[in-house]
């Protein structure tokens, strides 16, 4: 049976100190290191730190902040959630990484996606209607660094590489990687085909809808001919001592973070009954006490044939104790209470 | 149904469920799409594009729209067209073909698919709602969805569809009254009633 993995992400949201003040992107990003350690402490599987380029989001090495994390850790497994490969190079995101699963004795993991942001194009000089091509082609390279050994590859999106070998090697063989998908079936389809795990990114609308992409993928692993491999649900929340807690510290920064980025794209604004069906059993927000979260991500995890959950937790303007007490709640009490609903 | 991608299969079985004999085609072999059809859309059949919108009475087009340069209007020359695709920059990036403020991105679609019917519907609602928040008619919290056409017939074709798919249809007589339906406009994105959508069409047009 595919062990049952609970781990915590952060975009590295900008935080606000306890009197709703800014804090510098230096001290979001200290702060993110001190979750981070904490994560283990109270008992998180995983942590993983999605790559952003703006001011909201000061995160655009994750993998330096992960080292920082593995240096202070020694059970928790680390990775990116997501790294935008389309702008970057395969061979360097595979060199960072296994730099980091050297430096964490083997914790190391890579999520590969878009993510819902578009920064790192423009910033990289890349143009965002070649961003199928660009990962394709991307993807496709980055198994082969994966599965270790002299890589002879030729492409349009960088050099070609001629028997080269890459450094550093792995001790244990390819560390976990991870296709992060949002709702497109044909990237469902890529993740199969090369072998990727499958993290379905939730951030909207009833999470049962995913359903048929679970088994879209195991169909399509069995018609590749590859073994089955693990499923993981990545969705928001947060975690404190009461629903009412946990809505009343969640709400008022999801409408400004929402409204924000909604303003410069174009979406909707939502509303306190939007938010309200998003918490509730059908919708993509995992908001409230250890108890409700926890029966939230046993029961979508069932339905999902997921045996892996990561919890966004944080957002822009939450302080650092606030994200700290959800981190331990999250490690102490939902974590223990999933394990014992989905064991029943 | 033309595309595959993040809508195209939601649109196509909600399709179904009302009634629709639906194809489904992506930009390549209808190999590449069996199983996702299979899967996703239990009893579509997956077809070549062109085989597809030859014998479709309605095309939907469902491409990323900055594939639509791509499209060959010929394709679906004479066909009643249903563009549900979006120009949304800050999210998709800048298309030239449509980076022009005047025109709405259904009006642009219609000046390049000169011997196509165009109408503009079913853009406004996310894929990932498409399917929970179909209700009969006459349901009280049933959603209301515009669909905005130059020609009168096709209009009324595609509001009866969306009616059968099952949500209240809302008719905007010409392609640029469709503009509301667009990113950034009132309405997009946002589950209204059908007052509600008429107090927030008219509050921007004031």
């Amino acid at each position: 049976m595919t062990p049952l993995i609970l781990g915590l992400d952060t975009f590295g949201d900008a935080m606000h100190d306890e009197r709703d003040r800014p804090l510098s992107h230096a001290a979001t990003i200290r702060n993110v290191v001190e979750q981070g350690v904490l994560a283990e402490q109270a008992g998180a599987d995983f942590f993983g730190i999605g790559e952003h380029h703006t001011s909201d989001f000061p995160m655009p090495a994750a993998d330096v902040v992960l080292a920082a994390i593995a240096a202070r850790t020694t059970r928790m497994h680390l990775g990116s959630a997501v790294t935008v490969l389309s702008s970057d190079d395969p061979v360097r995101v595979f060199q960072r990484y296994s730099t980091l699963n050297a430096i964490s004795g083997g914790r190391a993991e890579v999520i590969l996606g878009r993510g819902s942001s578009i920064d790192s194009f423009p910033l990289f000089g890349y143009d965002l209607a070649d961003y199928e091509d660009l990962f394709e082609e991307k993807a496709g390279l980055f198994a082969e660094l994966l599965h270790g050994g002299p890589v002879t590859w030729e492409g349009k999106t960088r050099a070609p590489l001629y028997r080269q070998d890459v450094v550093p090697h792995t001790e244990f063989g390819p560390f976990p990687a991870w296709i992060g998908v949002g709702g497109s079936p044909q990237s469902v389809i890529r993740a199969a085909r090369y072998g990727y795990s499958l993290m379905l990114a939730i951030i909207g609308g009833s999470p049962a809808r995913f359903a048929p992409f679970s088994r879209l993928y195991q169909q399509a692993l069995e018609q590749f001919g590859r073994a089955p491999l693990p499923v993981g649900v990545h969705a928001p929340g947060h975690v404190a001592a009461t629903d009412e807690q946990a809505r009343e510290e969640f709400w008022p920064r999801y409408r400004d973070v929402i409204a924000s980025v909604g303003a410069a794209r174009g979406f909707a604004m939502p509303t306190p009954d939007t938010f309200q069906r998003e918490v509730g059993p059908a919708g993509a927000l995992y908001v409230g006490s250890p108890e409700t979260v926890a029966q939230k991500i046993a029961a979508n995890l069932t339905v999902l044939g997921a045996s892996r959950f990561d919890l966004k937790y944080g957002m822009g303007g939450l302080s650092h104790p606030t994200l700290m007490t959800a981190i331990e709640l999250y490690g102490t009490q939902v974590i223990p209470r999933v394990r014992e609903l989905l064991a029943s | 149904m033309l595309g595959a991608g993040h809508s195209g299969p939601v649109l196509a079985r909600v399709a179904m469920d009302a009634g629709y004999p639906v194809t489904i085609a992506a930009s390549g072999d209808p190999a590449d799409i069996e199983l996702i059809t299979q899967v996703l859309v239990p009893g579509a059949e997956p077809r070549w594009a062109a085989a597809a919108a030859a014998d479709a009475d309605i095309v939907v087009l469902a491409i990323p729209l900055h594939k639509f340069a791509t499209l060959d209007p010929s394709l679906v020359a004479g066909k009643l067209v249903v563009d549900v695709m979006n120009y949304w920059p800050a999210v998709d990036g800048v298309v030239p073909m449509f980076d022009d403020h005047r025109l709405g991105s259904s009006e642009i679609v219609q000046r390049r698919l000169r011997s196509s019917t165009v109408v503009k519907a079913l853009n406004h609602i996310g894929y990932h709602e498409l399917d929970d928040e179909r209700r009969p008619a006459g349901a009280p919290d049933r959603r209301a969805l515009g669909v905005a056409a130059d020609d009168p017939r096709g209009l009324d074709v595609i509001a009866g569809l969306v009616d059968r798919i099952g949500y209240d249809p809302v008719r905007l007589d010409s392609l640029g009254a469709g503009r509301i339906l667009e990113p950034g406009g009132p309405v997009f994105g946002v589950s209204l009633r059908r007052s509600e959508f008429d107090q927030a069409a008219r509050a921007d047009a004031a």
